[in-house]
């Protein structure tokens, strides 16, 4: 590895973090210490400098107290010479931070630009010093010069360093662009960009756009794309042959201009071997800021299942008594089977029972896995002779307002978020919703009868669906809790709704996203859930808890998606910058970066036994990852529009995608991960080889009328279930 | 032509001008040349920055449409105040106008007065959402229900259809039939790569569900029962639905085949039902009806150009049906004449032929004019007013010599009127005026008078024609496309004419072999040489003769030789393809043809359309073979 880097560009980055909005980001801080679950003992260098900063900001915003609890939390000295927060040393103690970040690898992403969205207009203290590193002065006319140049060179070399060299042109293209604006040199910049632009990759074409507009360097203030390429280094892959040709041209060629660009603003993880195709590098490329560096996908992930809780037998006996219409024996052995084939094989991937403390299982739940189970044993077993049926539920008359659907994994009630900022419950079984009845009347109930959980029940609010009202904009998503008793929603106005599902009423509304928050996921053993929005942070919470716990800094635009891992240790996000990160729930470390889409992502599904993650994103492509190598490893090809809904079957053989293009799709998932090649070559580089066999895997193509489908469910036993909105 | 856009995109920035109007909009008047450039590019980065951010509300709230909301919620987001007022889903109309140089483009927006509001009744409410589950797929297999999109759209069963096929060389069967399989399994995919192995068609199994067979059964009867309500419904069934797909191979030889008995039969009533399902299933936007082709037309052309197609030609109005039919005809030219199967060529050349023959009869002649006219001025001009002289003589010789038969006169008289309704407006058209009935007699003999009145009587409708629609031009200010006058010939065919003569038959014999000779003596005989696309055990091979008049015997084995009347022949002939052993599936051709009387036997039949209707059909024809037994296709024809 060759981190050709500067300590000038990391005080940026750490002065980043100053445009967090600052009464909510400081609380939000503070809760981040985790006081539900436990820190990680790692990494505490970086952690030290992390504080450092953290501390330089609250005081330069004079929050004194603020600052002496955290030194009394954090156990600092009283004063460094670090923290005498003029902007000169402050950038000494960002270079610090910027080696410490280097050594830990994310670790500090924790903190690291948790925002820089601010309000167009708002003035930023810190956006001149962000852009400074653009004072540099070269020949504005020469820039094309050297461009041109240097595409002539890598025209030139052989054909196997070419295609990893074409990789530069791209960011040095946007450096340059900017470096031209920044400096008025407004004619300068716009020849620059009309005579280059069309050179570089289609699937920039988006990014592009953007820069496109951005003409004036009073434009650059505030503009998020510009910070994300000022603010995170444009990572490449290149072999150390092709960079040694590459070094050798430019120190010939004197071309300091390219070389101060290459120095400060790019990061080239050089490797050792056979330079990569074309193929294989167009497979990784396409996010905002370049390939996510090898170390940072190196982090071990306990991606095995959890242990499936024993279900005690006497408790066991208890449940029998309580519904014995059913036949015992019959019932019983079949559970006893998966039960003992699961428990005897401890995965070694899995990560320990008490890794991150899991909810208590409740009776209620202890029921709801033994009725699991037993529609389990009558789960249809998937295959590429053997596909699912497809029950499509069509939303009539939701004139275009449906944004969100989530199933209950018993497939018993199907909720809705519109536009109209309402979410809509539905009982798809005959078994009407109920609300529990009033406290008053509630009083009147004997608790002491066998069935005073009918009883608590009103009949007479019973219908086939409720309307839930409370947030004041679009849900955009929308997630029910495992024991079916709450339903999360997340909406434009920032928030996200907490709702009983026995009185239908909002619990909490959790705030913190102070924009719209585009997902929010239930972990599948209850208790935690994930949101992420447009303020670029996925956020960790605890239903018993106001503020979160973790908060996922990294990606440089929205957080799209997010996605719990089946053994709620990690939790999967899709962002607008066309990566996908895993992020620890332990230590909110991020432990994969997956590049490779051309678009924003806007579907994620873990695969049931947890190895596996395919995405979805706006391009109309599949990817399929191997989250143990960190690799990717298939792409499915054929939608012609956004990917919204991605769903493994039971049993994971079978992957169904649901797109913008009215058609539901299902591919042979099985397929695709036995073709798999894990020679440990590949597993070290990363190099994937990808075959296009789209079209082997390709089980199926249901077509509806004029229905988009949002949502896809397997039921219990693989039936699989689709939504979307009718589009007349 | 990314790099065209690319550029376009760097450019594009909002007109001064527009700078200057929304100024003084807002009451500032003298705003510099520099300011409002200024303000141009800044206005313009905004809006696109604005635009970027909608985009994304766009994505999430799962829409291809972007609305205003989106643009409101993008404002939210950078903490500047929504737009309010444009709550609309449709877009919003903005007007033009121009005045002292300048062009403007605004929103309207109408004082309302709120009496007006008040008054007015409420609106309906709109419906609640509601769910509807229905079955995508079972098991794999998409149900044809009205939920579902039809099972396979126009263009896929174009391409199925035109998809080049592979000769599979003998050996490498196996390995074809199941790339074959394995290509019928993935229906999605059309255009995979051929990876050196020889690709063959699918082999299209046409197993129709339960539901099927009973509509197909229902849809049948009723289009040919007694019911004329229930007919007009299963009509338009076969019309609008849009799942016949599968049915289709079924219907068209329903038709080709009642076609064929009711000919011989001479049951008018059933042959106009069975043009009224050909015009329905000409009628459905979802069938591709290529494949097809070459059952229909042979069909639809006997029923032009039949030499008797009831039982009693001087009393019943068979003249109807052959002009539908001949419409029906035109039509399907229109549609599906291409290059390539050059329908309309060698449509055109069968009916020139068989009219060019001095004996054929009066009804055929009429027939042949009739589906000649239908196909355009152009066809008229060039084919039949050339023949006005000839056939005025002929007409002439029936009208005004000595009475041969009755029948034969109301032929002459009905081609007559035919003549002078085709080409009056025709002549109308391309003849200078003034219309001396001298000249017209000179030019196109007996029957030059009556068509110079015809001619003049065209002309004044057209004038009066012209007339209204000038004067609507002057009111509605809007240049509406010419009327010609000629389109009354090509625009029928809305609707069937049902005689009302012929009494509905109660009992339907469609579909019924009938062997042997037919038992009635007297019509003039037709001949039929019919194989039947069965199944090879039941293989319902069979010659269906009936007598000629002439001749008054029946004739079994071959075309009887020399008579004067016309014989379509309907003629399903197999043979093998160059190179195919026996036990590859053959080949069918079917050949149409129209024998003049002068030659004999069968060679005639391909004199006149040598090959076979078309392309098309020749593949579709075998592909259906595929899935008969190739015993039914080796038998020869006689």
């Amino acid at each position: 590895m060759a981190a050709v880097q500067g300590g000038l560009a990391d005080t940026n980055e750490e002065k980043d973090i100053k445009t967090e909005p600052s009464s909510d980001g400081f609380g939000n801080n503070n809760a981040n210490d985790g006081r539900v679950l436990s820190t990680s003992p790692g990494s505490s260098a970086s952690d030290q400098q992390t504080l450092l900063a953290v501390l330089q900001f609250l005081r330069k915003n004079k929050l004194t107290e603020s600052v002496e609890i955290l030194r009394r939390e954090a156990g600092l000295p009283e004063d460094s010479p670090e923290l005498k927060g003029s902007d000169s040393s402050g950038a000494g103690s960002g270079g610090a931070a910027g080696s410490g970040d280097k050594e830990g690898g994310d670790a500090s992403s924790l903190l690291s630009r948790t925002s820089s969205v601010t309000a167009a207009g708002e003035d930023q203290p810190d956006v001149n010093v962000v852009l400074s590193a653009y004072n540099q002065q070269g020949d504005p006319p020469l820039y094309q010069v050297y461009y041109s140049g240097l595409k002539k060179f890598i025209e030139s070399v052989l054909d196997c360093h070419r295609a990893e060299l074409s990789q530069l042109f791209y960011p040095l293209f946007v450096h340059m662009y900017l470096e031209l604006v920044y400096n008025n040199h407004e004619s300068e910049a716009k020849a620059f960009f009309e005579k280059f632009s069309g050179d570089q990759e289609c699937y920039y074409e988006d990014d592009l756009r953007v820069l496109s507009s951005l003409s004036k360097r009073e434009h650059m203030r505030g503009n998020e794309t510009l910070m994300d390429f000022r603010t995170s280094k444009f990572v490449l892959r290149i072999s150390r042959d092709s960079y040694q040709l590459l070094k050798r041209h430019l120190q010939e060629r004197q071309n300091n201009q390219i070389w101060n660009i290459i120095q400060e603003h790019l990061y080239i993880d050089i490797f050792d071997g056979m330079p990569r195709s074309k193929g294989q590098i167009d497979a990784m490329s396409g996010s905002l800021a370049g390939e996510g560096k090898r170390e940072a996908n190196k982090a071990k992930v306990y991606y095995g299942l959890l242990k499936e809780p024993e279900i005690e037998l006497p408790l066991d006996d208890e449940d029998e008594e309580a519904e014995n219409e059913e036949g015992k024996p019959k019932k019983k052995k079949p559970k006893k089977d998966s039960m003992g084939s699961k428990s005897k094989k401890q995965d070694p991937n899995a990560p320990s029972q008490t890794r991150i403390p899991l909810p208590e299982l409740k009776d209620s739940d202890k029921l709801d896995k033994i009725m699991y189970m037993k529609e389990a044993t009558k789960r249809i077993r998937l295959g590429p002779d053997n596909l699912p049926s497809i029950c499509f539920y069509s939303f009539l008359n939701a004139y275009q307002g449906l944004t969100a659907v989530d199933f209950t994994d018993d497939s018993s009630l199907i909720a809705g978020g519109f536009a109209d900022s309402t979410v809509r419950v539905w009982s798809v079984t005959p078994k009407k919703l109920r609300k529990v009845k009033s406290a008053a009347d509630l009083n009147l109930i004997d608790k002491e009868s066998d069935d005073v959980l009918e009883r608590i029940m009103d009949e007479k609010t019973a219908s086939e669906s409720k309307i839930l009202y409370g947030h004041s904009g679009p849900v955009y998503g929308i997630s029910f809790s495992p024991d079916r008793n709450y339903l999360l929603s997340s909406s434009e106005d920032g928030t996200v709704r907490l709702w009983s599902l026995q009185t239908f009423t909002c619990l909490v509304g959790y705030k913190g996203h102070n924009y719209p928050v585009w997902d929010t996921h239930f972990s599948p053993h209850g208790y935690y859930f994930v949101s992420g929005g447009h303020d670029r942070v996925a956020r960790l919470w605890a239903t018993d808890h106001y503020q979160p716990l973790r908060m996922f800094s990294g990606h440089l635009a929205d957080v799209t998606c997010t996605r719990f891992h089946p053994n709620s240790n990690y939790v999967a996000t899709g962002s607008s910058d066309r990566t996908i990160r895993l992020w620890d729930v332990l230590n909110g470390n991020c432990v994969r970066i997956f590049t490779g889409h051309k678009g924003p992502i806007h579907a994620l599904a873990f695969s049931p036994n947890g190895k596996f993650l395919a995405s979805g994103a706006t391009d109309g492509r599949v990817l399929l990852w191997d989250i143990g190598h960190g690799l990717m490893i298939g792409e499915l090809k054929g939608h012609t529009d956004t990917i919204y809904s991605l769903r493994f079957s039971r049993d994971g053989e079978i992957l169904a995608s649901g797109s913008m293009d009215n058609t539901v799709r299902l591919w042979d998932a099985m397929k695709a991960f036995d073709d798999l090649e894990t020679d440990d070559f590949t597993a070290a580089t990363g190099h994937v080889h990808l075959q296009d066999n789209s079209q082997e895997l390709l089980l199926g193509t249901y077509m509806s009328k004029s229905t988009p489908v949002i949502h896809l469910h397997f039921t219990r036993r693989n039936l699989l279930l689709a939504t979307g909105a009718y589009n007349p | 032509m990314a790099e065209e856009r690319r550029q376009k995109q760097c450019s594009v920035s909002l007109p001064t001008e527009s700078m200057k109007a929304m100024a003084e909009s807002v009451g500032v008047g003298q705003l510099q040349e520099e300011s409002c450039a200024a303000l141009s590019e800044e206005v313009s980065y905004r809006i696109k920055e604005i635009a970027q951010d909608a985009l994304k509300f766009m994505r999430h709230g799962k829409r291809r449409k972007l609305t205003t909301n989106d643009i409101d919620n993008a404002l939210k987001l950078k903490n500047v105040e929504p737009l309010y007022g444009f709550q609309s889903q449709e877009f919003i109309p903005f007007r033009f106008a121009s005045g002292g140089g300048r062009e403007l483009y605004f929103y309207e927006e109408k004082e309302v007065d709120l009496s007006d509001i008040i008054n007015t009744p409420l609106p309906r409410v709109p419906l609640d959402v509601s769910l509807k589950a229905h079955w995508l797929s079972i098991e794999g297999v998409q149900p044809s229900i009205p939920e579902n999109p039809p099972p396979a759209p126009k263009e896929q069963q174009k391409v199925e259809s035109t998809e080049p096929l592979k000769v599979v060389k003998p050996g490498q069967e196996e390995e074809g039939t199941i790339q074959g399989k394995s290509q019928g399994a993935t229906p999605a995919d059309g255009k995979g790569k051929d990876k050196g192995l020889i690709r063959l068609k699918p082999r299209s199994t046409h197993e129709l569900s339960v539901e099927q067979q009973l509509y197909y059964k229902e849809i049948t009867e009723a289009c040919v029962g007694s019911c004329e309500a229930k007919r007009a419904e299963a009509l338009q069934s076969i019309a609008t639905d849009p799942g016949l797909y599968q049915m289709l191979p079924r219907f068209s030889t329903f038709i080709s085949e009642g076609v064929r008995v009711n000919v011989v039969q001479n049951n008018l009533a059933l042959l106009i039902y069975l043009m009224r399902m050909v015009k329905a299933l000409m009628d459905n936007p979802t069938l591709y009806l290529e494949k097809y082709l070459h059952e229909l037309i042979p069909a639809v052309v006997t029923c032009i150009v039949s030499k008797q197609l009831c039982l009693r030609p001087d009393v019943d109005n068979h003249w109807a049906l052959r002009d539908f039919a001949a419409r029906l005809m035109a039509q399907s030219c229109k549609t599906f004449s291409t290059t390539t199967n050059n329908i309309q060529s060698r449509i055109t050349k069968t009916f020139t032929k068989s009219w060019l023959d001095d004996k054929t009869q009066w009804t055929t002649r009429y027939g042949c004019i009739a589906g000649l006219a239908e196909l355009g001025p152009d066809v008229i001009k060039t084919l039949i007013l050339p023949r006005l002289t000839v056939e005025g003589a002929r007409i002439k010789a029936v009208m005004e010599g000595p009475v041969v038969s009755n029948i034969d006169k109301i032929g002459a008289d009905h081609v007559q009127s035919l003549l002078l309704k085709h080409c009056a407006s025709v002549i109308a058209k391309i003849r200078p005026q003034p219309d001396n009935m001298e000249q017209y007699r000179t030019d196109y003999g007996y029957l030059g008078p009556m068509l110079c009145s015809h001619v003049m009587k065209a002309r004044t409708q057209a004038a009066l024609q012209a007339q209204q629609v000038n004067r609507t031009t002057l009111t509605i200010t809007q240049p509406r496309p010419t009327l010609t006058v000629s389109q009354s010939g090509l625009s029928g065919s809305a609707g069937s004419r049902t005689p009302s003569i012929i009494k509905v038959p109660s009992s339907l014999t469609l579909m019924t072999p009938r062997p042997g000779t037919p038992s009635q003596p007297s019509p003039p005989a037709t001949k039929y040489i019919v194989m039947a696309t069965s199944a090879g055990a039941s293989s319902t091979q069979q010659v269906i003769t009936l007598s000629s008049s002439q001749s008054a015997s029946p004739v079994t084995s071959t075309v009887p030789s020399a008579t004067s009347t016309l014989q379509p022949l309907v003629k399903l002939e197999s043979g093998s393809g160059p190179g195919l052993t026996s036990s590859r599936p053959m080949q069918k051709y079917i050949v149409v043809s129209l024998p003049s009387s002068a030659s004999s036997s069968l060679e005639t039949k391909s004199s006149v359309l040598p090959t076979s209707i078309s392309t098309t059909p020749l593949e579709a024809a075998m592909k259906l073979d595929r899935s008969e037994s190739p015993g039914a296709s080796t038998q020869s024809p006689h």
